[in-house]
């Protein structure tokens, strides 16, 4: 037994969680994706009864697949890694947590498990429809777990509908509507989803692009390449509008998140948005976080030392004011189980008064110094810019190759399809730039203010996670690495049609 | 009227449920432990690893749901667990993990470790997964080693609420015999369990021959595994929950929860009845291909009883040997109220989900697997 947490087993562990979620991460977005887009392609299959078509579901459905297991095996980590690797977490609040994760094992999973087997398998099982329904079922099933998951983690973000309870020493529901329908899990949902579509579009167009430049699979290639554009580019009118509703919730929910960034240390009422380097955008920030004209955007040395006005009007504390309150409430708490072990009624409830009147600070209790507050500052800043830059640059693939294929003049800009061969590993780099980003700068918050990541550990010898660490960075590796061999081999073979050679 | 008693008594039995279900499921791991011993030829094995590869999802999400489950409806039990026998559940969920992608990879292209590697992974898992399950559901029983701490959270220095007391960090559950045999108890039940499906799903009269043959070695050994530590859980003293929730030894304890509890008991027997039917079924008719039905409901009813004896009628369902009074019980350890509520409600969707995945298995598997359809099939593993 560890009579103290050692602060390498905190950063073992945060590790080993980034770890397994971002390679998670590598596989979801792309499931989520294709999935949309072979069951459009597969719609239009069954309209039109063309086998053509069925052959260039066939051949994403492969890759889909191979996707999709490794996806799967990489999930089960992450959901029980909250029990073995945050353990005090999954006890503190896992009387309002747990039930996504269970809603979406019943609801989702299940719907997924069931029908991608028919997906797979049913060709010559049941009927076109039947199998066509599943796919769209497995698809809607991986929609939904998205959902149920990324409520849980906005209510780390947010965390809304509950109480603290001392007597039984965790935070009680008190509200599923509040947890299920969060506005910061509807934001969350609507752009991770649809930056997966992306992730998808990108994918697919990418692939096209290559067998375009090789001048194979032409006809199959154009096909593909028209379904990925046009989804794509909706797909990114998506990612836009809801990544602007992400901004707006973090300026209003997690403004130290917000202010990392912009690398912003001294807000101001006309806050610029900070390109890269000198280049800014007077006033531009202000109008992203808060769409006013005027608003007070406060920076991170703003939210250290308070004293800002606040959107209810009442002044901001500093750090040190609510480091106090947050020792005063443990203080309280270790008075109200005192009072209550000795039935000391009327004391108990006056500790439980003190008490609730300081929980909005309870987590603060356990930051020993102000620096503690704020974010890696620089990884948060610059992976922002990644997610942001490439976003852009993907908008601008989808609308030249929309413009190319509409002028039919794919193949006279080989360097174009260059580019959508290289915006694959891109996009991927986009998406976890956009995870490090809501992750990383929300740092040191396990849940925002109410537990740091050193009270949420499992009481484990450092080396115990280590070890695990090094196993799963070697076996996901290793995974990986036979993923993207067995894609890359899949693709070369090709789907499997006679090339058409003319353009 | 739904109380908060009774909701804790549910929620507990759909836990237990959800486990019998998993068992029954794991005639995948089973079935794939015997891959090398009944597949002779490359074609036998293409058959075996498609038969069980068309369920292995099922499998894996039930793993899924019933560690969300458990999390919902009995947190302090997600981590004092999962946090404390730390190795032990790292190594079921690795194996676990190792299984997922190997029926995708193994017959494609490029795929770094080549079939025979992704195929010992299948039987590294067919053994592990059930075995260490078993010997992880034993503790119930037998009792781990922790402490619950809940004041713990008004400390600065050491803030976490429950912590393990072995430095083994749940390997020492495989240092007690009675744990051991309750995960080979499991182990052969479930390649009894993979062998009657094999039964019914491979349409190959030479397949079906030999996992006849089998079938007698591996349901001796469960049944001796299975009886032996069935018979030293009536006759050891149980950890009993007193008035006010103080936890006490109490002599043969889950004897008496067993005839305390007639519905349980008739449960369990139920149970033991499906299996020992489909066993003397198949042996005495050799037409007869439908075991996996009667053995797995009797399976699924025989966990089911198994885990209500553990947690019903004041017992504590998870103990500690290292203070009594840590144990975690229905009561210390669930949700509150709300939360099961909730919960509740969303688990009447449960009937609509395996209402489709029956209609579904039924859609896939109206034709079992035969020799030709893996010769000409393109879509198998
Ligand atoms: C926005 C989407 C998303 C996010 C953020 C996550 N996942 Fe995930 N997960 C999926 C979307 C998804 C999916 C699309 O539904 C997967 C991926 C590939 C797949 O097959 O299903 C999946 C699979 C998957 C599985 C296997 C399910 C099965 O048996 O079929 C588990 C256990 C988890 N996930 C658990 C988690 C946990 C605990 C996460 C957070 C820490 C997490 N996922 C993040
Ligand atoms: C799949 C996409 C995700 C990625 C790539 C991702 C990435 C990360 C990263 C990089 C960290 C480490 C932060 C640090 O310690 O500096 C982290 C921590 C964590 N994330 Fe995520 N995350 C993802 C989704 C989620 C979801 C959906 C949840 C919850 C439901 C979640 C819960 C956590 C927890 C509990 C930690 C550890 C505690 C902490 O460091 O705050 N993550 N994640
Ligand atoms: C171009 C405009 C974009 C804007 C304004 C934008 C904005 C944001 C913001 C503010 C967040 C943080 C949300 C939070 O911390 O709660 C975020 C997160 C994220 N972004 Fe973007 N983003 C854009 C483009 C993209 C693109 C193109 C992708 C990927 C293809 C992407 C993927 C992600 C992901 C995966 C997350 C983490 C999940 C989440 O917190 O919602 N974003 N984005």
């Amino acid at each position: 037994m560890l009579l103290s947490i050692d602060a390498s087993l905190i950063d073992w562990s945060r590790a080993q969680f980034a770890l397994t979620a971002i390679y998670h991460w590598l596989f979801v977005p792309l499931t989520l994706g294709l999935g949309v887009i072979i069951g459009i392609m597969e719609t239009i299959y069954v309209l039109k009864g063309d086998e053509f078509w069925r052959r260039v579901v066939k051949f994403w459905m492969k890759l889909f697949g191979i996707n999709f297991a490794i996806g799967v095996a990489t999930g089960l980590i992450l959901e029980f890694e909250f029990g073995t690797n945050w353990s005090n977490y999954s006890w503190i609040v896992g009387d309002i947590f747990g039930a996504p994760l269970a809603i979406e094992g019943i609801v989702a999973f299940f719907m997924e498990a069931t029908f991608i087997a028919i997906m797979f398998f049913g060709w010559e099982k049941v009927s076109r429809n039947f199998h066509l329904a599943s796919t769209w079922l497995t698809v809607i099933g991986a929609t939904i777990s998205a959902w149920w998951i990324l409520v849980a983690n906005a209510w780390m973000q947010h965390p809304v509908g509950m109480e603290f309870n001392p007597e039984t020493v965790r935070n009680e529901m008190v509200s599923f509507a509040a947890v299920a329908f969060s506005p910061t899990a509807v934001v969350k949902f609507f752009h991770t989803v649809s930056s997966g579509w992306i992730t998808g579009s990108v994918f697919v167009v990418g692939v096209s692009c290559w067998f375009l430049l090789r001048r194979r699979e032409v006809k199959f290639a154009k096909a593909s390449m028209a379904v990925g554009t046009a989804f794509g580019l909706a797909a990114c009118f998506f990612v836009m509008v809801s990544g602007d509703s992400s901004g707006i919730n973090v300026a209003k929910e997690q403004p130290m998140k917000l202010a990392s960034f912009e690398g912003l240390y001294d807000g101001s009422e006309h806050a610029p948005f900070t390109i890269v380097g000198p280049l800014k955008i007077p006033n531009m920030l202000t109008f992203l976080a808060t769409h006013k004209h005027t608003a007070f955007v406060p920076g991170i040395n703003d939210l250290l030392n308070g004293g800002y006005k606040l959107a209810d009007g009442s002044t901001a504390l500093s750090a040190e004011q609510k480091m106090f309150r947050g020792r005063r409430a443990m203080t309280s708490f270790a008075a109200f189980r005192q009072a209550n072990k000795q039935g000391n009624m009327a004391l108990a409830a006056v500790a439980e008064k003190n008490l609730q009147n300081d929980m909005p600070y309870f987590g603060y209790g356990r930051i020993q110094q102000r620096a503690e507050l704020v974010p890696p500052v620089n990884l948060v800043f610059w992976s922002f810019r990644v997610m942001i830059g490439l976003g852009m640059l993907f908008v601008l693939l989808f609308l030249v190759l929309t413009y190319l294929q509409m002028k039919r003049k794919l193949n006279d800009y080989p360097i174009i399809l260059y580019i959508g061969v290289w915006c694959i590993p891109l996009v991927y780099i986009c998406s976890e730039a956009g995870w490090i980003c809501a992750e990383v700068g929300r740092q040191p918050w396990a849940i925002q203010d109410l537990l740091p990541v050193n009270a949420a550990v499992s009481s484990l010898q450092t080396s115990s996670v280590q070890l695990t660490f090094f196993i799963f960075l070697a076996v996901f590796t290793l995974l990986l690495i036979a993923e993207i061999r067995i894609m890359c081999r899949a693709i070369q073979k090709g789907p499997e049609m006679s090339g058409e050679t003319k353009i | 009227m739904i109380t908060y008693t009774f909701l804790q008594y549910y929620w507990w039995f759909l836990i237990s449920l959800l486990a019998g279900l998993l068992v029954f499921l794991m005639f995948v791991q089973g079935g794939n432990s015997l891959l090398f011993t009944l597949g002779k030829s490359e074609e036998e094995r293409e058959m075996l690893v498609n038969s069980t590869g068309r369920k292995w999802e099922f499998t894996f999400t039930t793993l899924v749901t019933f560690g969300g489950a458990f999390f919902a409806s009995f947190p302090l039990f997600y981590s004092t667990s999962f946090g404390g026998a730390y190795w032990l559940w790292m190594l079921i969920l690795l194996s676990f993990v190792l299984q997922a992608v190997s029926y995708e990879f193994q017959s494609k292209l490029g795929n770094v470790l080549g079939r025979r590697g992704y195929r010992v992974l299948l039987v590294l898992n067919g053994f592990l997964g059930p075995f260490l399950l078993g010997v992880a559901v034993a503790t119930f029983f037998n009792g781990s080693q922790f402490v619950v701490s809940k004041d713990n959270m008004a400390s600065l220095a050491m803030p976490i609420v429950s912590s393990w007391a072995s430095s083994f960090h749940g390997l020492e559950a495989l240092l007690n015999p009675w744990n051991l045999i309750l995960g080979f108890a499991v182990f052969f039940l479930a390649r009894v369990l993979g062998l009657f499906y094999f039964i019914n799903n491979v349409e190959d009269a030479e397949l079906r021959r030999r996992c006849r043959l089998k079938l007698r070695s591996d349901a001796v050994l469960f049944l001796i595994f299975f009886l032996a530590f069935v018979g030293w859980v009536m006759m050891k003293p149980g950890f009993a929950v007193g008035s006010e929730g103080v936890v006490k030894m109490e002599p043969h304890k889950y004897f008496y929860n067993l005839i305390q509890m007639p519905a349980v008991a008739a449960i369990f027997g139920l149970g033991v009845i499906g299996v020992l039917f489909a066993l003397i079924r198949t042996w005495i008719s050799k037409s007869f291909v439908r075991g996996i039905w009667a053995a797995g409901a009797g399976t699924v009813l025989a966990v089911l009883g198994l885990l209500l004896l553990a947690g019903y009628n004041n017992t504590a369902y998870y103990p500690s040997t290292t203070d009594l009074q840590s144990s975690l019980t229905l009561q210390n350890s669930c949700s509150s109220e709300f939360t099961l509520k909730v919960m509740s409600g969303v688990s009447l969707l449960i009937p609509f989900v395996l209402a489709y995945i029956a209609y579904c298995w039924n859609a896939m598997d109206l034709k079992g697997i035969t020799r030709k359809e893996i010769q000409n099939s393109k879509t198998k593993y």
